[in-house]
This record gives C-alpha cells, structure tokens and sequence, in this order.
C-alpha cells in the first residue's frame, strides 16, 4: 500500500519537479541536464510575445474570477430560498456545468458567440450614425464570458455548501433583532461564507489562467499563456518553457499561500472583535 | 384607532397552510400584557408556527396577528417590537458576547449613543449573571451561559414582547429547573409578555400564568396552569396535561356512568347526552388502602415505582383493567409502600373524576 501511494505520487509530481530542474539547464537540450543556469529565465522575461501572453491571462483570469466571484456567491444565495423541487433541478444543472468537457463548453461558446455577433453587429452598424461602427468579436470579452460562466459553476458549488451550514437561523436572529436583509447579509452571512467566496475566487483563477481548451476556441486572435506556450512546443521543447512553467507554478503557489494567509488573517480580526 | 390595547398579542382567525398541509387553523388568542403565556401541545400541533407567525417568519395563509394592538400581517421581522429566544439560541459565532448582545442595539435608528449601547448591554449581561463573560467567544461558553447570553441578547431591546422557542429544550435536568426559575423572576420583574413554546408540560405549568394547549393546529384549552390541570376540556388535555387514567363507561339516562365492572358513579355533567363516555381520573386522585372499604374497588398491585416522596403503583381490577395510582408516602400510615403482588383496595371521590364522550 505505502510503495503503492509512493508511486502515485512520484508519477505525479516527477514530471513537475523535471521540469523545474531543466528550467536551470544550461545547455539547450531538454533531455540532458549540461550544467546549471538561469538564463532562460532572462530569455523568457526578455520575450515581449510571452509578456503580452502572460498579461492577456492575467487580464482575464483576474476579471473572469472576479466576475464568477460575485455572480457564483448571488447564485448560491438565491438557490438557498428555492423550493425544494427547482433547487434540484438547478443543482443538477450546475454539476452538469462542471462537468462537462472543456471542448463541449468551447464549441458552444464559440458557435454561440458566432451566432450573437451576427445579429449584432449588423444591427448597430445599421442604426450607427457616424461612419465606423463598433464591431463585436472575439478577444478578452469573449474569453472573459466564457470563463467566467463555467467557473461561476464552481464557486456557486462551494459557496452553496458553506451556506448549507449556516443554517437559516442565524438569519432570522438577525432579523428578530431589528437588522435589515443588506444589514443581515453584510454583518452576519457575508462574514461566515467570505473563505468560501475567496476559495471559490481562488479555484476560477486557477481553472481560468490554466485553461486551453476553451481559450483556444473563444480567444480570437488574443494569446493567453496557455496558447501561448502550445504553440511555441510546436516548434521543439526548449528550456525557456520550463522557465515559464515554473514561474507560473511558483506564482500560483504564492497566491494560494497569500490567499491561506488572508483568510486566517480574517478569522483572527473577527476574534479580537471590532 | 381604539385605546390602549390590553392585549400584546392576539390572533384573529389565523391559519397558516403549507402547501395542502394546515398547520394551523383558525386560531383565535389574545395574550394580555405582560402575561406568560405558554404554548403547549405535541410536536406538529402548530405551536412554533404560532410563534414564528408572531416573530414574522411566517405569514399567516388567513386572518390577523396583531402585537400591541395593531395588525402586523405582512410588517416583516425586522420591524417588530418583538424579540426571540431560539432553540438552539442562534447566537452569531463570529462575534463575542458583547457583539451579540449589543447587535440589536446597533440596529436602532436614529444611532443611540456608544456609551449608551455599552451601559445597557452591561446591565443586560448582569441581569443573567455573565457580566464576567463579555469578551468570551461563543464556542469557549457552556449550553448554559450560551442561553443566558441569547436571554441577553433579546431583553436588552426591552421587547414588548419575548418569544421563547423551546428555551430549555437542550439543558440538562438540573439547568432547566434553575433556568426555569430564572426566567419567572425575570418576567416578573421586568413585566414583559412572556410567549413560550414548549412540548413539556411541567414546564408549562410550572412557569406560565396562562397555558394554552393546542393540538392538531387549534387550540384545545386556554387557561391559568391549576384549571388546565384541574378542569381540562376534554379528553385530549387530560391525557397531555399530567398523567391520567381512562375508563370507559356508559352515560345513563338518570345521570349515572354505569363502569364496564357495573359499578355506577354519579355524573357532574349534565350538558352531555347519554351514551359511551369515556371517564378520566388522575392518580394522585385515587386513594389506595390495604384495608378493604365497601365503597372500594378491589385490586392486585402489579407494580411499584419507588419516586421518593411518593410511590406510583400500577393496579389491577378486575373488569377495568390498570390502574395508575400515585400514593404520597406517610412513613406513620400503614399504606406506605404496598408490595407489588398485594391485595388493595381503591376509591375515589367521584368529584375528581371527569367526564367526556367517548
């Protein structure tokens, strides 16, 4: 049992940790480890293609959290005072939006975009008055909608389980004790479910900055990391993409920690009181 | 409109249904000011929806609450004079005592002052003895002084009415009996409207000045706790209230309730057409003897329970069935004590008994 689980965790994490240690190589081969270096690294900073890559994704991973964030934490409110009959078919609904295939989730998005734009933008062109209209199409509004929607799922989920804890007395104590719903929501729900909303924001930016499929589809002519680093092991695996693959793990380690760091900070201030 | 309404709480007509389910039907209930009023009955008989419908988590579905006076259908929780004592006390984990306490304080528009919220919430805290308790977290305090704080935290609003939803269901014996007496005090010094829901009925009895006791989503009996005991309306009250006795008999024409053994009793009811009736009659109404009386039942103790200051025997007569007796104990009186397997005698003052149709 024990080699077992040692295996498993060394076909999982040895693939990471090659791929670190040849971002240090010297030489350019990727199968020979030739001496230790950081030059790759300044050559992947130094590349404005990834900066511009690397920046797109932030752009839509920070936004497209951002946005499943707040709509994903409403939706779970709102869920929570269904009956029981639509609830069930909403919840059903929600899990089938996780799970199904990013390259399901691509195609529709895109064919549906597609499909919107060419009501669209005819319709504003022929009602705008001066002599450019503004045109709809793909690009960081269309990545953004398209993450967001699905990661909205997620957070929904992990908001929805913390509230299902709650417990709805708590609400109706607020309530008995003269606090209006915004008041109740802000001094008593909010402070009880923020960890699952900054979880679920965590886990959408993670889902978005790491998503091809769905990027690849949607983006247009916009580069995300992801699509960014596709195209360039088409032309041969070289040291500078072990470079940004360990920067990107080590960025996201660091947010996971902060993000760990932040939530204990919070329950801490609420002990001390206000 | 009228003057000064004498009642805090009153019900017209309420019924609340859920869906096809009635929990509540066309209740009719006027709380006088600054009475304690418990609200008895089984689970499901539509007493913590009453409450609620007080509180103003529910709406009634039909007919009128009112609180002090005026009708409150439809004014939502926030906006009522009333406060809550929740079940499992619904305190708010991630603030202290203090916090909670001061919440609803907070609330109050136009701002009361900070020294003003901090002196009431102190008097509040001291009113339940946890004045040593005011920046302890809710999870380091015991199921006890987490009641107390939820006490706190609903008188300090000085309601006009508090609303107490199974206050003491989670306590131990002990606590609850102590609990019970404080809340009594309380009540009494502060004279506020006490409304308390409750499925135990010594606890109704022993705390409130009225008990209204409901069944099936009405109201069976609504009267101080001795009359309840003492006089209840019919069968239902007799069996929940207090442990009771059920024998069947037959109403006669002339008045009398001719027993299944064939003895007769003398009716105190003439407001009841004969028929099948169905006679009920405490224990601690019935008097057991070792020595045989003419007027007596004969029986066989088939079983002691030892309470003390008193003993309950289970006896049989023949023709009636079981009997329940319970006997104070005189450590003089040659009755103290009787063995299971002993012959007795048993009699009753046919006063005691009541009388209901079958």
């Amino acid at each position: 049992m024990r080699a077992l689980i040692t295996y498993v965790y060394l076909f999982l994490y040895a693939p990471i940790a090659l791929v670190v240690l040849f971002s240090f190589n010297a030489g350019r081969n990727a199968s020979e480890f030739t001496g230790f270096s950081v030059e790759w690294y300044g050559k992947a900073l130094a590349n404005p293609f990834l900066i511009t890559a690397l920046q797109n994704s932030l752009i839509i991973a920070v936004t497209s959290a951002t946005l499943a964030a707040v709509f994903g934490t409403m939706a779970a409110l709102g869920l929570e005072r269904l009956g029981s009959r639509a609830r069930a078919v909403f919840d059903g609904l929600l899990a089938a939006a996780i799970v199904v295939p990013g390259v399901v989730i691509g195609i529709a998005t895109l064919v549906a975009l597609v499909a919107v734009f060419g009501v669209i933008n005819p319709a504003i062109a022929s009602l705008w008055p001066g002599e450019r209209p503004p045109q709809f199409g793909l690009g960081y509004g269309s990545i953004i909608a398209a993450h967001g929607l699905f990661t909205m799922a997620l957070v929904t989920m992990i908001v929805k389980a913390r509230i299902a804890t709650l417990g709805r007395d708590i609400v109706e104590a607020s309530a008995d004790l003269y606090a209006t719903p915004l008041t109740t929501f802000r001094q008593i729900v909010l402070p009880q479910i923020l960890p699952s909303v900054l979880a679920g924001f965590l886990l959408a930016f993670t889902f978005s900055f790491d998503d091809f499929i769905v990027a690849f589809f949607v983006a247009g002519s916009k580069t995300t990391l992801p699509i960014y680093v596709f195209a360039s092991i088409r032309r041969g695996v070289t040291p500078e993409v072990n470079a940004i693959a360990t920067m990107v793990l080590v960025a996201s380690l660091l947010l996971i920690v902060i993000a760990r760091l932040l939530m204990r900070e919070k329950t801490r201030k609420t002990t001390a009181g206000e | 409109m009228t003057s000064a309404p004498t009642n805090d709480i009153e019900f017209r007509s309420v019924t609340k249904r859920y869906g096809a389910v009635t929990a509540v039907s066309d209740i009719n209930l006027a709380v006088p000011k600054g009475a304690f009023v418990a609200l008895l009955g089984p689970s499901g008989c539509g007493k913590t929806t009453c409450l609620r419908m007080i509180g103003g988590f529910e709406q009634p579905s039909e007919g009128e609450v009112l609180i002090a006076g005026n009708v409150a259908n439809g004014v939502p929780a926030y906006r009522r004079p009333v406060n809550m004592v929740f079940q499992q006390y619904a305190l708010f984990p991630h603030f202290d005592v203090t916090q909670n306490v001061a919440y609803g304080l907070k609330q109050l528009r136009p701002k009361l002052p900070a020294a003003e919220i901090s002196r009431r919430v102190g008097e509040a805290l001291e009113m339940v003895r946890l004045s040593g308790f005011a920046k302890r977290r809710i999870h380091e305090m015991s199921g006890g002084q987490q009641q107390r704080v939820a006490l706190a935290r609903a008188l300090v609003n000085k309601p006009s009415v508090l609303l107490l939803d199974e206050p003491l269901a989670a306590l131990d014996k002990k606590l609850r009996s102590a609990m019970q007496i404080e809340l009594q005090t309380l009540q009494r010094d502060l004279g506020i409207t006490f409304v308390l829901v409750t499925h135990d009925q010594e606890e109704a009895l022993s705390m409130s000045d009225l008990v209204c006791v409901m069944s099936a989503g009405s109201i069976r009996q609504l009267a101080t706790p001795q009359e309840v005991y003492d006089r209840p309306a019919d069968l239902f009250v007799a069996d929940f209230v207090g442990k009771t006795n059920r024998l069947d008999g037959v109403l006669e024409a002339g008045g009398a309730v001719r027993l299944r053994n064939g003895s007769a009793l003398a009716s105190s009811r003439s407001d009841l057409a004969p028929g099948a009736v169905t006679v009920a009659l405490r224990p601690e109404a019935i008097r057991l003897s070792r020595r045989s009386d003419a007027a007596a039942f004969e029986g066989i103790v088939t079983h002691r329970i030892f309470l003390g200051s008193a003993a309950e025997y289970s006896v049989s007569i023949e023709g009636l069935g079981d009997l329940l007796v319970t006997a104070e104990r005189h450590s003089q009186s040659e009755n103290d004590l009787v063995a299971p397997g002993e012959r007795v005698a048993i009699s009753f003052d046919p006063g005691t008994a009541h009388i209901f149709p079958a």
